[in-house]
């Protein structure tokens, strides 16, 4: 026995040298365990049987279907979270996690796979800590079994206590229909994890493969969803059941490809062109997040002087207000490096979000875009919008706003669609935000439209007007046939009109916009603005929770 | 200022400039004026025109179209009159809305710039009716020197060497055809009012012959409103250059040195300098004093240009006379210390020329380059328009003039000729002012716009220019296969991956600096050594970095390359220090996938640097498969359709004209890539195009 034993032990220090992978500590501990409990000799030793279980976890579901990951283009598990962590800094959690089904044959040996079908555990971006879980298509498609659905759970549950943001690379191919209900109610615990953090810590999502089914509504809860052109896709039910049902004739990449949810269906937030770019892509996005809702939006070291003239923008505004600009333009002008990381760039793009950082501080910009559709509200634009203004607000992020608003989008599709309910949303959004607002209007802001782009009524905190603005109830044009209806001499009318309200002063002289600045002094001018309201406190009365339009 | 007062006699001058003209000025002088002006001051010609006018006390107005509004020259005029909408013929080009602009000023003077109004012999002579003085020649000589064909024959006259050719107005292309053949091939077809390469073609058979009568009448109609079409004998391989005149009212004239403009592109100037490396005394003198006797024999008054064309035995032939200040005048004013502007105001109001012949010196050396929004990669040039999004003039630099009429924010329209400014060097030496052209190219900061920087910095160190070897086909001739850009030697190579490189660590390693207190303690990645994988121009190559405060070492295929500098990731310089040399680069791109695009030596390289991980998982990425563009014909340039010769269905052959796109006056010819069916078309005469819109698609 002795004997044994001492063997034994030699065997595991021999397995210690050559292996890496286990500290001193571990070699200790189990030395310890062999000693006491004595294993028989045809037992394979714990050590062993740890190293192979590593293995096992690290090539997932084996070289073959490795291979044939990379031959669709993407890459495994594993090799995503190397990439999109600092090196060496991923802990990983619950290597040695299986599913615990025993029907249809799977608690056979060659069905478990340690880690099953997910990778899970904490690193570092650019330093700061993440929690992050991979689904690894190469184990049973990616699916999600109640094991799955465990290790998903315990890294969310510890992001939320300690404050660090949520990452998680879908790449599943649904539910484990082998485990039936206990799948199901994975996905429940993890929605559940998706509401009670939405708010605490920011959650991204970047769908990297398909993602169907149930298994969609874990990145609709997410704060982003990005995803991967070509090789991801988002659905509910595939084409396949959507031909027994509608009979309707549809490709995957037509019902739920990257193009279709950035530009159409306006449930992903941005597309990268594989896997390598969306997580580099990612890395950058990630620091403009603050990690969780107790932290203030980041700083960073800034070399963009803080007090640069932008006399570019001096000009930007054409004289015709009928005439169309980009917004763009004054964005980029205004930020940082001209550095803006744009959200649905391609969806409802009369209005432009995004995150950037002013003198080194991530802010959250809403602009109206007057180059599509001359910039006006409808839904989409306004869903857009207020997603985006409440993100900002909840994570402490200022929300800078550009205005040029001819109003709401007229028309029966608008009404029928329910523009007053989904315009109040925007409205509620920048209503309720306590992050410092600052708000410039460039041109246009006419009407109700006026009122929901973070006006002075709203709580703006500072709110300018460049010389070309024109804060009215409606264009010259429709008022004139309105207050002088019937009258001759329309164009004399029109021309009282537009000297008395075509121009900043009738909201400066009532204090509704606290200065007029030159253009090209608007950086300068929100930089230090930004400073001073770094401090600023403001909180709404107490309720359970507000209840916004939905 | 007291000479320059003693000239006043006007109390207000009109600025009839189009867009163009507003890109000259007569700003800086450099060295010899800068007493006069402030040699940091940016002023654009007619910028320089309104400063001329105020220190002799003269009040400027300056007409605009409406799409300039705003331009600088505007601001700077004391009176401002919009004459009309953004197309010329409804603005600068509306001589009713300019005299009415007049009268409504009560300006007692015209200054008309160059182009447009400036050689119009109409409006001289209505100015005259009113009582207007035109600061320029009297009607009689722009109208015997506008008209090309009645210029020979003065020319002629007055023993000036000429050019064989047919004098007289062409009816039709079959008696284009006829001519020329008398003439006997090459033949250069131009149109009669013209200037500028607008309207010029040349022809080396019979059909080009019939194609080039039909294209420079239409574009002679279109930019001088007259498409009458001469005929001569094309010289092959000259040189092109001018001699600058200055005439007073009272017979006395002077010829200012030679410019040398062979640079040319589509018989448009690129790099220009003064004086030539070709010329001798004698051949000068000659030239001068043809010059000088042609302007005599036109009671020539003002400031002009006589152009002519040398053949590399010297023999010079006159081409034409511009009675206008022509762009390219600062580097006369460079050499000869003189103010050209001044002269002419001076010359209209009456006064004698100051000067003798043996006043005028050649000091120095002066080079000129015509920056343009310009793609140079498509035929050395064509235009692109955008916003200035950035916008720096290397102004920082000593002996450095840049004359533009723009500023950053400011709109590059289809309207108008796409110049952007005239960048101006001077040294003692050609070599010391090329070598100053070099640097302040490379510190020039354009974004927004395509342009020719890379180009111009190719020209400039290129051995047949730097030796003066030189003819109007150097494009042509050193640039068989079109403009491809600077062509990196394996050095240079290793300096621009080493700067990526280091480009790339220094963003990493700031990306990891967050400010202020945190609750969540950063650990950063850090590292002193990386191993970076950077590809350019699909090579692809392994790089080892290690850094040491500001200065990384780099090292490539065993070769180490010391860089270092300020590394300011927010300036658009990038001013380093490769293995102890001094460069300027400028970083065009930078993104979160590692794609770095600089400008080095004038042309812009991307790059893309990857950690060697990402590098090796990139390898399994799916190649995105490019459009075929043999079957889809894009727009190369924003402008408007003129003509669409297809419709659906119809068979095209390969070569065959599919439709005419116009930019910037020019007209362009599109043509099918392959011999096909043609599937759809997208376009229709009258419609504005931007670049890279679908206009046919074929089969």
């Amino acid at each position: 026995m002795v004997d044994i034993s001492t063997d034994y032990i030699y065997q595991v220090r021999l397995t210690t040298h050559i292996s890496a992978v286990i500290g001193s500590l571990t070699h200790a501990l189990f030395t310890n365990r062999v000693n006491a409990r004595g294993y028989s000799v045809n037992h394979p030793s714990v050590q062993e049987r740890i190293e192979k279980k590593r293995q096992a976890a690290l090539t997932g579901g084996g070289q073959l279907r490795i291979a044939a990951q990379h031959k669709r283009g993407k890459l495994t598990a594993r090799e995503r979270l190397e990439l999109l962590l600092d090196p060496d800094s991923f802990v990983e959690y619950d290597m040695f996690v299986e599913h615990r089904c025993s029907d249809f044959g799977m608690e056979a040996d060659h069905n478990k796979y340690p880690g099953d079908s997910v990778v899970t555990g904490q690193g570092r971006i650019n330093g700061r800590l993440v929690y992050v879980f991979s689904q690894d298509f190469t184990v049973f498609g990616g699916s999600l079994s109640g094991a799955h659905a465990q290790k998903i759970c315990k890294i969310m549950d510890q992001a939320m206590m300690v404050g660090a943001p949520v990452i998680g690379l879908n790449d599943s191919g649904g539910a484990r229909i082998q485990e039936g209900v206990e799948s199901l109610a994975g996905y429940a615990d993890i929605f559940l994890r998706n509401v009670m953090s939405s708010g605490v810590v920011p959650q991204i999502s970047l769908i990297m493969g398909p993602c169907a089914g149930g298994a969609v509504y874990s990145p609709a809860l997410t704060d982003f969803t990005f995803m991967v052109k070509d090789t991801s896709y988002l659905f509910i039910t595939g084409p396949d059941v959507v031909k027994s049902v509608t009979n309707e004739d549809v490709s995957q990449e037509e019902l739920g490809g990257a193009k279709t949810h950035t530009t159409v269906s306006g449930v992903a937030h941005r597309a990268f062109e594989n896997d390598v770019d969306a997580l580099l892509n990612l890395r950058d996005f990630f620091n403009f997040l603050p990690l969780s809702n107790k932290d203030p939006a980041p700083v960073t070291e800034c070399h963009d002087p803080r007090d640069r003239l932008v006399p570019g923008l001096d000009t930007v505004v054409p004289f015709e207000s009928t005439k169309a600009y980009d917004m763009l333009d004054i964005v980029h002008g205004v930020l940082d490096e001209r550095e803006f990381f744009e959200i649905m760039p391609n969806y409802a793009k009369n209005i432009v979000v995004g995150f950037a950082r002013m003198n080194g501080r991530t802010v959250g910009i809403v602009g109206n875009q007057p180059k599509v559709a001359s910039g006006c509200l409808d839904i989409n634009s306004s869903v857009k919008g207020a997603r985006f203004v409440r993100f900002c607000d909840a994570f402490n992020i200022p929300i800078i706003t550009f205005v040029d608003v001819p109003g709401f989008l007229p028309g029966t599709a608008q009404e029928y669609g329910g523009i007053i309910r989904h315009g109040a949303k925007l409205l509620y959004a920048f209503a309720e935000a306590t992050v410092p607002k600052i708000t410039v209007i460039t041109r246009k802001a006419y009407g109700g439209a006026y009122d929901v782009m973070s006006s002075k009524h709203l709580r703006g905190d500072v709110n300018y007007a460049w010389p070309s603005a024109e804060v009215a109830v409606m264009g010259a044009k429709g008022a004139v046939q309105i207050i002088f209806r019937g009258k001759e001499n329309q164009a004399e009318a029109e021309a009282e009109y537009v000297e008395k309200f075509a121009n900043p002063f009738p909201a400066a002289v009532r204090g509704f916009v606290d200065d007029i600045i030159q253009p090209s002094t608007t950086r300068k001018r929100i930089c230090r603005d930004l400073e001073v309201l770094a401090s600023k406190k403001q909180t709404n009365p107490w309720k359970k929770h507000a209840n916004i339009p939905l | 200022m007291a000479a320059y007062r003693s000239a006043a006699g006007f109390q207000r001058v009109l600025l009839a400039f189009k867009h163009v003209c507003l890109k000259q000025r007569c700003g800086v002088i450099i060295c010899r004026y800068s007493t006069v002006y402030d040699p940091n001051e940016k002023v654009s010609l007619i910028i320089g025109v309104i400063k001329t006018c105020k220190k002799m006390g003269i009040k400027t107005v300056a007409v605009h179209s409406d799409v300039d509004s705003s331009a600088v020259h505007v601001k700077m005029a004391d009176e401002a009159v919009c004459v009309g909408p953004a197309p010329t013929s409804k603005s600068y080009l509306n001589m009713d809305a300019i005299m009415n602009a007049v009268k409504q000023t009560g300006a007692q003077a015209v200054h008309p710039g160059y182009g447009f109004l400036s050689e119009n012999k109409e409006f001289a002579k209505r100015l005259a009716a009113e009582g207007v003085t035109f600061i320029g020649p009297d009607t009689h000589a722009i109208q015997a020197m506008g008209d090309k064909i009645e210029s020979k024959l003065i020319a002629k006259a007055a023993k000036v060497n000429t050019i064989p050719g047919f004098d007289g107005v062409v009816k039709d292309a079959e008696e284009a055809v006829k001519i020329a053949g008398e003439i006997g091939y090459p033949v250069m077809i131009k149109a009669s009012a013209g200037g500028g390469g607008k309207g010029m073609r040349i022809s080396w058979n019979d059909e080009e012959t019939r194609e080039g009568f039909r294209f420079s009448s239409q574009e002679a109609a279109s930019s001088f409103g007259d498409d009458r079409l001469l005929i001569e004998k094309f010289i092959d391989n000259p040189r092109h250059i001018e001699i600058q005149v200055l005439a007073d009212k009272h017979g006395n004239a002077l010829w200012l040195n030679e410019r040398e403009c062979s640079i040319q592109r589509r018989n448009q100037k690129v790099v220009e300098e003064a004086p030539s490396t070709f010329l001798d005394p004698d051949t000068r003198r000659a030239m001068g004093e043809q010059a000088v006797s042609l302007a005599k024999a036109v009671k020539y008054s003002s400031a002009g240009t006589v152009e002519f064309l040398v053949d590399s035995q010297k023999n010079f032939y006159f081409l034409e006379m511009n009675t206008r200040l022509q762009v390219e005048h600062p580097i006369t004013e460079c050499i000869t210390g003189l103010d050209l502007v001044h002269q002419m105001i001076r010359i209209a109001k009456g006064y004698k020329l100051q000067q003798k012949q043996s006043d005028i010196p050649i000091n120095g050396w002066a080079i000129e380059s015509r920056v343009y929004a310009e793609d140079p990669y498509k035929s050395f040039g064509l235009p692109s328009i955008g916003r200035l999004s950035q916008y720096q003039e290397p102004l920082n630099l000593p002996n450095v003039r840049v004359d533009s009429g723009i500023q950053e924010g400011s709109d590059i329209s289809i309207y108008y000729d796409p110049m952007i400014s005239k960048l101006v060097t001077y040294g003692k030496t050609r070599e010391e002012a090329l070598k100053k052209m070099e640097e302040a190219l490379d510190n020039y900061v354009i974004r927004g716009v395509t342009h020719n920087i890379p180009l111009l910095r190719e020209i400039i160190v290129h051995p047949r220019f730097v030796s003066g070897d030189i003819s109007t086909k150097f494009l042509p001739e050193v640039y068989p296969d079109g403009f491809k850009g600077h062509m990196l030697t394996a050095g240079e190579r290793r300096e621009l991956l080493a700067t990526a490189a280091a480009l790339y660590v220094a963003a990493q390693l700031r990306s990891q600096k967050f400010l202020g207190d945190l609750r969540v303690s950063i650990v950063p990645a850090e590292s002193r050594q990386w191993e970076l994988c950077v590809e350019l121009d699909k090579g692809v190559h392994m790089l080892g970095v290690s850094r040491a405060g500001n200065n990384y070492t780099v090292e490539i295929d065993g070769e180490k390359v010391e860089v270092s500098g300020e590394w300011n990731l927010a300036s658009a310089l990038l001013p380093i220090t490769i293995n102890g040399k001094h460069r300027n680069l400028q970083c065009l791109l930078r993104t979160a996938a590692g794609e770095i695009t600089l400008q080095y030596l004038g042309t812009s390289f991307k790059l893309r640097v990857l950690s060697k991980l990402a590098a090796y998982l990139s390898k399994h990425m799916p190649e995105k498969i490019p459009e075929d563009t043999s079957s889809i014909l894009r727009s190369p340039m924003p402008g408007s359709v003129v003509a669409v010769s297809v419709k659906p269905g119809d068979n095209v052959a390969e070569g065959q004209e599919i439709c005419v796109i116009e930019a910037m006056k020019m007209q362009n010819s599109m043509t099918a890539a392959k011999t096909a069916k043609v599937k759809s078309v997208h376009c229709k005469a009258g419609d504005t195009v931007g670049e890279g819109d679908l206009l046919v698609e074929l089969e």
